[in-house]
C-alpha cells in the first residue's frame, strides 16, 4: 500500500513517483500492453469484463472495507445505470429509447444509480452487520423481480438488445482494444479515487464509523451522512461500471442482475479481500477466469463444482482471499537475502 | 505491496523462480487457441447445463451426440470436433458462451441455443458474424425467424407457435372447454405457445379471461392459483422444466380441479418421466408438440432405441430437446456431407445447401422456409398411461406439414402483431 499516502501540494507527482516500486511499473506495463499480446477476445471478453467486475466488486469493497457495509445491492446499482443507458439512450427493441446523445446519457445514467445509491444508503444505514446484507440483497432480489416482470419500464425478462457504445474521436468504443483501455482507464481512476477517499478525511471519519460509531457521533460526526456520502461514492463507481457493463454486453436483460449474479459480486469481493482496492480485481481475475473455462477443464456437467471449489479453498486456505494469500506468500518469493527480515 | 520486486537484484534462484511462475501464469491465461488439426471442423453447441432448464439443455446435447455418432464422428469426410458452452437460459449468458465460442475456440459452426429468448439473443450476435453459420437447438421464438431473420441462422424445428397447431380447436371442439385460463413463464417461447394455442381456440370461438405470467425459475405459485377464476373450464399450462412440476403439485395441493391443457414442454418426457404424485393429475391432458411418445412409425421407433440404447441415464423416450438438437444437427451433418466439408469463407457453399435441405427426420419430412424456418409435422397427443404404469403422450392426430404462419397468408399473419403478453387477446 506505498502509494496510499499522496499529500496534496506541488511535490505530490513527484513524490508517488518515487514511492512507485518495480512491481507497480511493471503491472502498469503489463496491463498497457495486454491487449496486443492476446486475442481480441482475451482483450474485451475476459479484460475488459474483470476490469468491469472489478469495478463492481470495488464499489462493494469500498463500503465493506472501510464502511463496514456490506451492500449486496451493488450489481443492482449497475444494473440500473445499463437499464438507463438503454432507456435513455438507444436500442432496438422498439421500447423507450429516447436516443439522447452519449455525453448526455453517459453521466445521467451514472447519476441515477448514484442517487438510488443514495436511498439504498439512507434505508440501509439504520441497519448494521447481517442485517445490512438482508435489507440490500431484498432490495437486489426485489429489484431482479421487479425488472423481470415490468414490460413498460424494463421489458420483462427478455430486456433491452441493441445497445451501442460511441464513436468518439473516430473511435468505435466497443472494438475489443479500445473497449480495453476504456475499461482500464475508468477502473485507474476508480482504484485511484478509493485509494485516494480512504485516505481523506472523509475516508478515515468512514473507517472510524466503521470502528466506533458511537464515538464518532459523540466527536460531533454525523454518522448517518458518512455512510449515505458512502454509498453515493459505490454508487458513482458502480454506475460507472454498469454503462460499461451496458455495452459490453451490447444488452441488459433481468439475467444480468439475478441473485446468483449478485452472490458473483460478493464471491469476487470476498475471495479477493477486502483489506485493499487491488483485492476486487483480483478476485474478478480468478472468477473470470473460472466461469469461462472451467467448462474446458472439466467438461460440461461438473464444471460449476470446480469453480465452488476453487472459492471454497481460496476462502478455506486464505480468510482474507487472494490479497490475503499474496500476504503469506509474499517472503516466500523474496530474494533469499531478505528472507528474514 | 510490491516492495519486494523493487529490489529485484537478488539471488537467481529467485529471478528465475519468478520468471517461471510469470511463464506459467502466462501461458495459462493468454494461451491461443492451437491450430486446427487438419481435417477438422469445429462444432460449438449451446445448451442449458445450468439454471432451471438444467436436464433440458443436458438431453439436448445427447440428441447432438447421437447425430453425430450416427454419423460416426465425420461429416464431409472431416472429424467433427465439439465444443460444449453453457448457458442458464438467461439471453445474456447464451452470448457470452456463444461469444466464447466463436472468438476463443475458434469454432466455425455453432448448434444451439435452448430458450426462446437466447435464441433471439444469439440471432443478433449472428449478425456479428456473417462468416459462421448458427443452427438453432430448440429456441422456439417466433420472432427468431418470422420477424428480422439473420442470413446465417437456421431453425430446422418448428417454433412455439407452431406446436401449439391445432390444439386450440381441439381444446374447443373436441374437449369442449369453452373458457380456459392461462399460466406461462413470463418470456418470449411461452409468448409463442400462448399465442400459437389462442390463435386456433379463439378463432374456435372460446374465451380466455384471465392470463398469469410467471417468471422463470418460480418456486411458489400460491398466489397464481389463488388468482385463477373459478369459472373456467380448463387452465392452459405452459411452464417448462422445473417449473412446470412445481406448478403441478402445488395445483394439486391447493385442491385445484380443472381439467389441464399443456404446452409443449409442460407435459414432455422431463415432467411425465419425474416421480410423485403430481404426474397422476396430468392424465388426459391434451397437449401438441413436434414429437410424440407412441409414434408409430418406424423412423422414430428407431430413434427411440438408438436413444435409448445410447443413453442409460435418459429418459425413458427422448424429449423434444433431444429430437430438436438431434434434428438440427443432423440437418448441419448432411449439408456438410454436400459440400464434402467445405466451411471456408464466408460458408455460403454450405447455407445454400443448408437452405435447400429437405430430409426424413424420427418426426417426418422438414423442408425450410424463405426465412430459414422448418416446415414439418406436428403431433396432437394426450397424456395415457402405458401398460408399464409409465405416462406417455398418446398420439391423436397428426397435423401434417406445418409452416410458421400456421397455414395462413403471410401478410395477414404479421398484421397479428408480435406474441407478448397481451397479445392476442379474447376475453
Amino acid at each position: 500500500m506505498s502509494i496510499t499516502d499522496v499529500p496534496a501540494g506541488p511535490n505530490a507527482f513527484d513524490r508517488f513517483f518515487q514511492q512507485l516500486g518495480t512491481g507497480q511499473i511493471l503491472l502498469a506495463v503489463a496491463l498497457v500492453l495486454y491487449p496486443f499480446l492476446v486475442s481480441p477476445f482475451f482483450a474485451f471478453q475476459i479484460g475488459g469484463q474483470i476490469l468491469i467486475l472489478g469495478m463492481i466488486a470495488l464499489s462493494l469493497m469500498m463500503l465493506a472495507g472501510y464502511g463496514g457495509m456490506v451492500s449486496l445491492a451493488q450489481l443492482t446499482l449497475a444494473g440500473i445505470a445499463s437499464y438507463s443507458v438503454a432507456i435513455f439512450g438507444t436500442n432496438s427493441v422498439g421500447l423507450m429509447g429516447f436516443g439522447w446523445p452519449w455525453w448526455i446519457v453517459v453521466p445521467f445514467s451514472i447519476l441515477i444509480a448514484a442517487l438510488v445509491a443514495v436511498l439504498i444508503g439512507l434505508i440501509s444505514v439504520r441497519t448494521s452487520g447481517i442485517y445490512t446484507i438482508m435489507i440490500t440483497l431484498a432490495i437486489g432480489t426485489a429489484f431482479f423481480y421487479f425488472a423481470t416482470q415490468n414490460h413498460s419500464l424494463f421489458n420483462g425478462f427478455a430486456g433491452y438488445r441493441g445497445i451501442d457504445a460511441p464513436t468518439v474521436f473516430g473511435v468505435y468504443w466497443r472494438d475489443p482494444i479500445p473497449f480495453y483501455y476504456l475499461c482500464l482507464a475508468v477502473a485507474v481512476v476508480a482504484y485511484g479515487l478509493v485509494l485516494y477517499c480512504a485516505r481523506s478525511s472523509f475516508g478515515l471519519a468512514l473507517q472510524a464509523t466503521r470502528d466506533n460509531p458511537r464515538r464518532m457521533r459523540a466527536i460531533g460526526y454525523n454518522v448517518t451522512a458518512v455512510k449515505v456520502f458512502a454509498y453515493f461514492l459505490s454508487g458513482l463507481i458502480a454506475g460507472t461500471a454498469g454503462v460499461l457493463y451496458a455495452w459490453f454486453n451490447g444488452r441488459i436483460s433481468p439475467g444480468t442482475i439475478s441473485v446468483g449474479e449478485i452472490i458473483g459480486v460478493l464471491v469476487i469481493a470476498v475471495i479477493g479481500g477486502l483489506r485493499h482496492p487491488i483485492g476486487p480485481f483480483l478476485g474478478a481475475l480468478v472468477y473470470v477466469l473460472m466461469k469461462t473455462f472451467a467448462i474446458d477443464l472439466i467438461g460440461a456437467e461438473r464444471f460449476n463444482t470446480l469453480i465452488g471449489l476453487v472459492f471454497l479453498v481460496i476462502v478455506f486456505i486464505s480468510p482474507d482471499g487472494i490479497l490475503g494469500l499474496w500476504e503469506k506468500l509474499k517472503p516466500h518469493l523474496a530474494p533469499t537475502s531478505l528472507r528474514s527480515s | 505491496m510490491m516492495e519486494i520486486e523493487s529490489k529485484l537484484g537478488g539471488t537467481n534462484m529467485s529471478l528465475q523462480r519468478k520468471a517461471i511462475m510469470a511463464l506459467t501464469l502466462a501461458t495459462a491465461f493468454v494461451a491461443p487457441t492451437l491450430a486446427m488439426a487438419e481435417g477438422t471442423i469445429k462444432i460449438g453447441t449451446l445448451a442449458t447445463l445450468e439454471g432451471p432448464f438444467t436436464v433440458l439443455g443436458q438431453d439436448g446435447m445427447r440428441g447432438v451426440e447421437l447425430a453425430i455418432k450416427e454419423h460416426n464422428g465425420m461429416a464431409g469426410g472431416m472429424k467433427i470436433e465439439i465444443v460444449k458452452g453453457s448457458t442458464d437460459a438467461s439471453p445474456d449468458s447464451a452470448v457470452k458462451a456463444a461469444r466464447k465460442l466463436v472468438e476463443q475456440d475458434g469454432v466455425q459452426l455453432v448448434v444451439g441455443p435452448l430458450s426462446g429468448d437466447e435464441g433471439l439473443a444469439v440471432k443478433d450476435y449472428a449478425k456479428t458474424k456473417p462468416n459462421i453459420t448458427f443452427v438453432n437447438g430448440t429456441s422456439g421464438a417466433q420472432d427468431l425467424t418470422l420477424r428480422d431473420p439473420a442470413a446465417n441462422y437456421f431453425r430446422f424445428n418448428t417454433d412455439g407457435a407452431q406446436w401449439m397447431a391445432g390444439l386450440g380447436d381441439y381444446a374447443y371442439n373436441v374437449k369442449g372447454y369453452k373458457k380456459v385460463a392461462t399460466v406461462a413463464e413470463d418470456y418470449s417461447f411461452p409468448y409463442s405457445q400462448v399465442f400459437g394455442f389462442m390463435a386456433g381456440f379463439c378463432k374456435a370461438g372460446g374465451h380466455v379471461p384471465s392470463k398469469s405470467w410467471v417468471p422463470i425459475g418460480n418456486k411458489d405459485f400460491s398466489s397464481v392459483i389463488a388468482a385463477l377464476p373459478d369459472d373456467v373450464d380448463a387452465i392452459y399450462v405452459a411452464l417448462g422444466g422445473a417449473d412446470a412440476s412445481n406448478f403441478l403439485s402445488q395445483y394439486q395441493q391447493a385442491g385445484g380441479k380443472a381439467h389441464l391443457i399443456g404446452g409443449t414442454i409442460t407435459v414432455d418426457q422431463t415432467v411425465l418421466g419425474s416421480e410423485g404424485k403430481s404426474k397422476d393429475v396430468v392424465i388426459g391432458t391434451p397437449s401438441a408438440g413436434p414429437v410424440a411418445d407412441n409414434n408409430d412409425s418406424p423412423a422414430w421407433a428407431k430413434f427411440a432405441a438408438d436413444y435409448k440404447a445410447a443413453f442409460k441415464d435418459g429418459f425413458p423416450a427422448p424429449s423434444l430437446f433431444a429430437h430438436g438438437y438431434y434434428v438440427n444437427t443432423k440437418a448441419l451433418l448432411l449439408a456438410l456431407d454436400q459440400v464434402k466439408g467445405d466451411v471456408s469463407g464466408d460458408q455460403s457453399k454450405l447455407r445454400d445447401a443448408l437452405s435447400k435441405l429437405s430430409f426424413d427426420t424420427p418426426t417426418g419430412k422438414v423442408s425450410l422456409d424463405k426465412n430459414r424456418n422448418a416446415i414439418a409435422d406436428i403431433y396432437l397427443s394426450e397424456v395415457a398411461k402405458g401398460a408399464d404404469g409409465k405416462l406417455y403422450n398418446k398420439v391423436v392426430k397428426t397435423i401434417p406439414q406445418v409452416n410458421e404462419t400456421l397455414g395462413q397468408d403471410e401478410a395477414a399473419f404479421l398484421k397479428l402483431g408480435v406474441a407478448n403478453k397481451d397479445n392476442p387477446d379474447c376475453k
